[in-house]
């Protein structure tokens, strides 16, 4: 036990320290500096990057909760029997290859791709429509599907686990039905909806293979940049570094995040 | 070497952390009683139980089962089995299998094991369940399954923890007796633990009444619920009228004790001594009150007027509270709702006297 | 009574939830359409019926070599992590263990971190020991990212496992050891089961750490990626990605169909 944690801090202490170093050598070479975080700061269109990234993530993030959200409710609380077999159904699609996944988006909205020749198969449009692949909404749509499950398990679950009585005391007590979701079982399933919002919004922010497919130049994410870094050009502090940056910032949104949910709790209590 | 009862837990203490969960416990429990650890929850009873059962370990003290010292035996050597609160019935077992869990060390023929398991099944009435998963029984199912289960090992001591607390009111007076009869046919040691009054009262052959980890008083049923030596006794089992008293004298075999409520009133000596002068309570069991129409002046020792506050009725039984001039606290008389009987009679505001013997007043140090 | 949020609105909520299927399902089930179409572009309006995508497939040595590899890496991944997962669920489900949350957090660390960041974390760590890339760094790599999510499954089956049963074995006269393999090793069954087709699963498809650490050799996403960017192969990799999607259907339902069974023989009895 104590070893994995040991396996999983230390590789990230190696990126902290890695980061604080530049190369002054063609073997590998490398002496303490802050030349790494320099460099990145230096470049505005790598913070616009970080920016975008962080932007894209909170966009799918509550996108996908936002989509997930209906469907979770009607299996908690619509389906009677073999709510088992809804929940696997819905996440079937999840337990194949994500790339083929998002790949398979790629060819959807692509510009030779299936929503566009059916469109002009159907003689709805003459051109192929272009905007609709290789920009931040391709992104958005992809990745909201590809991280349903993460979203919907979570959400599902808290909801699956509101005492039924608690809402019948609410109808009881003459809320209608809106009231009682907004006033009952929205606030209960808050924890589930938290954890959906965090789990799609953490990984997304590094994801490299979305933006890479269906993202196009200005769907561009920091994965992408520190694959680079650590790919074509080669300058592994430099990646280190965006790591640590991306880190921290991850890090911050969430706690920012967390933050104002608990000021937010605070102000209706 | 003096003889040793058959279970004797001498001096033991149980600590986790600073919390004394058994604090300085003597008990002794003879070959084939059925002894009821009774107490609130939290007292130490449970704990107790589980020392016996070898799953805790005594911080102090020893326990001896049959002269055997407990701490020495590893478990699957204890003469003693346990049927657990929630029965923790192997939930991938069905009936047959949980109740030859315990045989398999036995290394029994199949034709032994299975008559073994059978004879269990009839005496716990479920013959033919043999093939019934765990989740398809009812509560009072799993518990004879449970004590089946504990009784094919033929342990020495059987120890049930909370044995009918899961079941509803019904079943769980059927079990109380059904239980009895059992060890009464088996012969084996039965120790268990309840927080409830009634069912130590109705099984158990001897009682030990517990709080805060310590043994307050032990004795038979009767004794105990009659005689109890402590106020926390008396409040628990059943339930107490308390007022506060000071003794004024000795008069012949009884004392004579004063007052504010109930005027001076004479109470028999008992085992317990009591210096003149000094503070105690009284107690006196609502059923021991008799209530009548002030007019009548019935032939009792002790009477006092009172006032009817509120009656509530219970079907077979009333709880009349009163209360007596200038007190505050209201006190309880229960009785039968008999054909007739003035208890159907009673309401709010209503002028009565109520009675007592002299033999029905408790006296409690005042600790 | 009059408003039972059971009998009223569930028509719009469900043709809701049936539309989210289809959204999710669109993608996934235009892979094995379009694999029979003869046409390498996917495009409407489709050509005709052809099986020979699939016939390309199976001459690819390199798929085979990668899936070969794909299974050396996730059968042990999932069995070390749920073997890990075991051991940590039950520390931290059993026993009063100090700083229980923080252990708990640190397991969790690997979900709450981008992939991306683990990879070249252990990239870094692996490197700067000189230790070489190789379906080992890919399978450690997996194991890291595995644990917690094994270590989920078996916590909620391991929270409600009532440990009295265990106490009751010991009471009946079984030693510790037997009574983890009579009771506590039955009982957790399903979320072993569970736990090891998940982590089997997510090693299996993991693309990103294993992009990072491989050395010479492709699991299976590295090599459908790395077909990817070849449009005459593309009909192919919809083949091997239908392929997949039929053998992932039939390892789901099958799973299903055992959890299912095993709850009814708890029934039934197994003499």
């Amino acid at each position: 036990m104590i070893l994995m944690i040991v396996a999983l801090i230390f590789p990230f202490l190696m990126v902290f320290g890695l980061s604080f170093t530049v190369e002054t050598g063609p073997q590998g070479q490398s002496e303490w500096s802050l030349g790494s975080y320099q460099a990145f700061f230096d470049k505005p269109q790598y913070l616009r990057v970080l920016w975008r990234s962080v932007i894209i993530s909170t966009i799918v993030a509550i996108t996908t909760v936002l989509l997930a959200y209906p469907a979770a409710y009607f299996i908690a609380f619509h389906v009677k029997k073999n709510k088992m077999r809804w929940l696997i159904l819905i996440t079937l699609p999840f337990w194949t290859s994500y790339l083929l996944r998002v790949f398979a988006w790629k060819l959807i909205l692509g510009y030779n791709g299936v929503v566009n020749s059916a469109l002009i198969y159907l003689g709805l449009i003459d051109q192929p429509l272009d905007f609709i692949l290789y920009n931040v909404n391709a992104v958005v749509i992809t990745l909201a599907h590809a991280w349903a499950a993460f979203a919907i398990l979570p959400i599902y679950v808290s909801l699956q686990k509101i005492d039924k009585s608690l809402i019948e005391a609410a109808h009881d007590l003459g809320e209608g039905k809106v009231a009682t979701f907004m006033r009952v079982t929205l606030p209960l399933s808050m924890p589930g909806v938290v954890a959906a919002l965090l789990l799609v919004f953490i990984p997304t922010v590094g994801d490299y293979v979305t933006p890479k497919l269906v993202g196009g130049p200005n769907g561009l994410m920091i994965g992408s940049l520190i694959q680079v870094a650590f790919g074509r050009l080669d300058n592994w502090p430099l990646g280190a570094a965006i790591s640590v940056i991306s880190m921290i910032t991850v890090t911050a949104g969430v706690c920012v995040f967390l933050l104002g949910l608990d000021r937010l709790k605070k102000m209706v209590a | 070497m003096t003889e040793r009862s058959f279970i004797s837990i001498q001096d033991v203490s149980k600590h986790f952390g600073d919390v004394r969960a058994v604090d300085n416990v003597d008990l002794e429990i003879a070959k084939g009683e059925f002894f009821g650890l009774l107490g609130p929850s939290g007292c130490g009873k449970t704990t107790l139980l589980r020392m016996l059962a070898g799953f805790e370990t005594p911080t102090s003290g020893e326990i001896f089962i049959d002269n055997e010292p407990s701490a020495a035996v590893p478990h699957f050597l204890r003469p003693v089995n346990m049927v657990f609160q929630n029965y923790a019935i192997f939930p991938h077992l069905n009936v047959f299998q949980n109740i030859a869990f315990g045989l398999r060390k036995d290394k029994l023929s199949k034709d032994e094991l299975t008559r073994q398991v059978d004879t269990a099944l009839e005496m716990i009435k479920l013959e033919g369940y043999g093939n019934r998963g765990a989740h398809e029984l009812s509560g009072g199912q799993r518990q004879r399954v449970a004590l089946a289960r504990a009784l094919v090992k033929k342990p020495k001591v059987l120890l049930l923890d909370e044995p009918l607390g899961a079941l509803d009111k019904k079943l769980r007076e059927q079990m109380q007796l059904e239980l009895r009869d059992l060890q009464r046919e088996l012969g084996i040691t039965f120790v268990f633990v309840t927080h409830d009054q009634e069912e130590a009262l109705t099984m158990s052959d001897r009682i030990a009444v517990m709080a805060d980890g310590k043994v307050l008083e032990q004795g038979a049923p009767a004794k105990i619920y009659e005689r109890p030596q402590t106020r926390f006794a008396a409040d628990f089992l059943g339930s107490m009228n308390f007022i506060d008293g000071q003794i004024k004298g000795i008069d012949g075999d009884a004392y004579v004790i004063e007052t504010d409520q109930l005027g001076t009133i004479k109470a028999p000596n008992t085992a317990q001594k009591f210096a003149e002068g000094e503070k105690l309570t009284i107690g006196l069991r609502p059923e021991n009150i008799q209530i009548s129409p002030r007019a009548s002046k019935v032939q009792r020792e002790n009477s006092v007027n009172a006032v009817v506050k509120t009656a509530a009725y219970l079907g077979d039984r009333a709880h009349i509270y009163v209360v007596l001039k200038d007190a505050s606290e209201p006190v309880l008389v229960t009785m039968q709702n008999l054909e007739g009987a003035i208890s159907n009679t009673l309401e709010s505001n209503l002028d009565v006297a109520i009675s007592w013997s002299d033999r029905s007043v408790l006296m409690l140090k005042n600790s | 009574m009059s408003a039972n949020p059971e009998k009223s609105g569930p028509s719009w909520l469900g043709t809701y939830t049936v539309c989210y299927l289809i959204f999710i399902y669109l993608p996934v089930l235009l892979l094995p359409v379009f694999s029979f179409n003869d046409a390498i572009y996917v495009a409407f309006p489709m050509k005709g019926f052809t099986t020979r995508w699939w016939a390309e497939l199976a001459q690819q040595d390199g798929l085979f070599e990668a899936l070969k590899n794909s299974f050396l890496v996730a059968v042990p991944v999932s069995l070390v992590s749920t073997a890990l997962g075991i051991c940590s669920a039950k520390a931290l489900t059993g026993y009063r263990l100090f700083g229980k949350q923080i252990f708990t957090g640190l397991f969790t660390l690997p979900l709450v971190i981008p992939f991306i960041i683990l990879g070249i974390s252990l990239l870094i760590a692996f490197n700067s020991y000189g230790l070489p890339l190789s379906l080992w760094s890919v399978g450690i790599g997996h194991v890291l990212i595995c644990v917690p999510f094994s270590l989920f499954v078996l916590m909620s089956r391991l929270e409600s496992f009532d440990h009295s049963i265990e106490e009751a074995s010991l009471d009946l006269g079984e030693t510790p050891w037997m009574t983890f393999w009579l009771v506590t090793f039955p009982v957790a069954m399903p979320g072993i089961l569970a736990s090891l087709l998940l982590t089997f699963t997510i090693s299996f498809d993991e693309f990103l750490l294993a992009f990072f650490l491989t050395g010479n050799d492709s699991t299976l996403p590295i090599y459908i990626y790395s077909q990817l960017r070849f449009p005459a192969k593309l009909p192919a990799v919809l083949a091997l990605g239908s392929a997949i999607l039929v053998v992932t259907f039939i390892i789901v339902t099958i799973a299903e169909r055992l959890r299912r069974q095993g709850d009814a023989q708890l029934g039934t009895g197994v003499e």
